[in-house]
């Protein structure tokens, strides 16, 4: 709104507004639709219209689609997704941390981290997935050397949830997690680590008092990001995952062997866990403000 | 809290920063119990200088002695200093109480000691019943108070002020420069103050230490200084002075001791252009052209200037006493 101009629209406002509402359609509306027809009455179909509302395809989704253990896969997304998250949390902040110190060779450093992102998700995919066959093969040959024959046996392979795919998600999520932290640390005034300084506080103390709180949004944020960009990647885990699959694999392998409303459901329950880690993380924010307003109240 | 004020000494200070020498060995003593401003304009080394006594920048070269103890190599929180930040560097995520105490919390003493020791401080501040903001909520002079009781919470010897009224507007900046020389004067330990305002320095110290360069041009009091300035570079940074070329020898002129009269008598005269006139208020500033000269400015009261008014293009004598002349170290 301008103000005191005039109360006239300028000449842009209408278009402008047709390409915002089209941009909300084509980001919402998509969710919206699946969302809908998550609920489609027992008799209902893939497609409109809706015959009936019910939770009849919840159920379905309950029961099992087919041989596919949706729970199974459930559970290991939410567990990579917290381990990546964990890590995002922690690398991040420390490479923040070094990066704000004349570090030598830290341009190349950086530039190798943010590579990672230009690089296509698939190649990066094919790459992991090849390193660890090499090394699978290292570890079989070692063992039949030392005749271990029982080991060997039992040995599938090094590819694994928190070992290849674990490394293939830090290899998308933490070079956000590091441009945020530069961005956060431009803005950090060092005036006030002198000061905690000054006031005899140790360096860890200095960054547990002080540097913690004033970035800690942002590192909830960092958070929040890396367990989102984990929870629904799909190329970078497809060549690296190995033997079980990620909630979105067995969700890509569904959409072509169910042809039920079911599939709907499941994608219904996946946003709702991506808005809950949102929410909760929104929430323990806001529980903070208010825990320390109370502490000024008292 | 009665602290002991303590002498402060540098003996040949040097800073490098890699080929560029901000501090050049310089010799400082500022006595205990007196205010002392390092004066002069950016990049003249006065910052590096404060900080090095601070703690916060290791010298290159030379001593920092507090109360005769060496503390050149000690750290921030053991030197007995203690410093108030530009802008004051008030954590924003803790209450003023909270702020205050945040030393004694380093230290590891208990919540209700702690809070108690600074919630005296907050009062000799007048800052009691703001202890539950948060520092955003206050006034800047309001914050500077903070500042304060935060660093004395620490019992300093020396304050160390880097351009604490800078982030005031200047109203304020006027009525807590006032403030800080009441608090100075209480309080009867060494205020070591950073400034680019040769207005703050002169209203301030005991002791004006003006730099330039990385160097230190002169010390002395206020007036010695205005009357007595060392070199061209102190007049002309301190302003209000005339600098005239006179033969080989340059002679630093106040302007206010200079009087303008339409024809040439006595010895100290020269004749100009004017070039323009500005009202004051209680002086008009006269800005003439003389011949060989940098810029001359006169600074006539209100009601001499108005006795005899003039107006650029006019050809106008200046003149002056001998008494008036100082000689510059050339």
């Amino acid at each position: 709104m301008q103000a005191g101009m005039s109360d006239r629209r300028a000449p842009g406002f209408w278009p402008l507004a047709i390409v915002f509402a089209l941009f909300v359609v084509f980001m919402y509306g998509p969710m919206f639709t699946i969302f809908v027809l998550s609920f489609q009455g027992p008799e209902g179909g893939l497609t409109f219209p809706m015959r009936g509302v019910s939770l009849h395809w919840f159920h379905k989704l309950a029961e099992g689609l087919g041989t596919v253990d949706i729970g199974a896969a459930f559970r290991r997304s939410l567990m990579l997704g917290a381990v990546v998250m964990a890590f995002t949390v922690v690398l991040s902040v420390l490479a923040g941390l070094a990066f704000r110190k004349r570090l030598k060779g830290g341009d190349a450093l950086f530039y190798i981290a943010v590579a990672s992102l230009i690089m296509p998700s698939i190649i990066v995919s094919l790459g992991i997935g090849l390193q660890f066959r090499l090394l699978d093969t290292g570890i079989k040959s070692a063992l039949t050397a030392m005749g271990a024959e029982g080991t060997l046996e039992n040995y599938g392979t090094a590819l694994g949830l928190l070992t290849s795919a674990l490394g293939a998600h830090l290899t998308w999520t933490l070079p956000f997690g590091l441009l945020i932290m530069f961005a956060v640390f431009n803005r950090f005034n060092p005036a006030y680590e002198e000061a905690a300084r000054d006031l005899g506080a140790t360096p860890w103390q200095s960054f547990r008092h002080v540097v913690l709180p004033l970035i800690g949004p942002s590192v909830i944020g960092i958070g929040m990001f890396g367990f989102t960009l984990s929870w629904d990647e799909i190329a970078r885990t497809s060549q690296a995952i190995g033997d079980v699959n990620t909630l979105p694999l067995e969700l890509q392998g569904l959409t072509s062997t169910v042809t039920t409303p079911s599939i709907y459901a499941l994608g219904t329950v996946t946003t709702i866990v991506s808005f809950a880690v949102m929410g909760v993380a929104l929430g323990s924010a806001a529980l903070l403000g208010r825990r320390a307003s109370k502490r000024r109240g008292g | 809290m009665q602290q002991k004020s303590a002498d402060l000494e540098l003996v040949k200070l040097t800073k490098r920063y890699g080929d560029v020498t901000a501090v050049h060995a310089i010799d400082l003593r500022v006595a205990a119990g007196s205010y002392c401003c390092l004066l002069g304009p950016s990049g003249c080394g006065k910052t590096s200088t404060l900080r090095m006594i601070a703690g916060h920048e290791l010298a290159s070269d030379g001593d920092v002695l507090l109360g005769g103890r060496n503390i050149t190599l000690l750290p921030a929180a053991e030197r007995g200093t203690a410093m108030m930040f530009q802008s004051y560097a008030l954590f924003p995520h803790l209450s003023v109480l909270d702020n205050v105490a945040f030393s004694l919390k380093m230290r590891g003493i208990g919540k209700a000691e702690r809070h108690k020791r600074a919630h005296d401080l907050l009062e000799r501040v007048a800052m009691t019943p703001y202890a539950q903001r948060k520092p955003s909520e206050l006034s800047g002079g309001q914050q500077q108070r903070v500042a304060l009781a935060r660093a004395l919470i620490t019992e300093p010897s020396v304050l160390l002020l880097d351009e604490p009224l800078s982030a005031l507007d200047p109203f304020l900046r006027i009525r807590m420069r006032a403030e800080l020389k009441r608090w100075q004067h209480d309080l009867g330990f060494t205020f070591i103050h950073v400034t680019h305002s040769q207005e703050e320095a002169m209203a301030l110290s005991d002791q004006v230490v003006v730099m330039n360069q990385g160097l230190i041009e002169q010390v002395a009091s206020p007036h010695d200084l205005f009357n007595a300035p060392a070199s061209e570079f102190v007049a002309k940074f301190l302003g209000g002075h005339n600098v005239i070329r006179l033969g080989d020898a340059k002679i630093a002129l106040r302007a206010d001791k200079v009087r303008l009269s339409r024809d040439a008598s006595g010895d100290n005269t020269m004749a100009g252009d004017v070039l323009g006139v500005e009202y004051q208020g209680t002086y008009v500033l006269v800005t003439m052209n003389l011949p060989q000269q940098d810029d001359f400015s006169v600074m006539l009261p209100e009601a001499d200037f108005f006795r005899a008014p003039c107006s650029p293009g006019e050809r106008m004598f200046a003149q002056w006493n001998s008494s008036d002349v100082h000689r510059l170290a050339s």
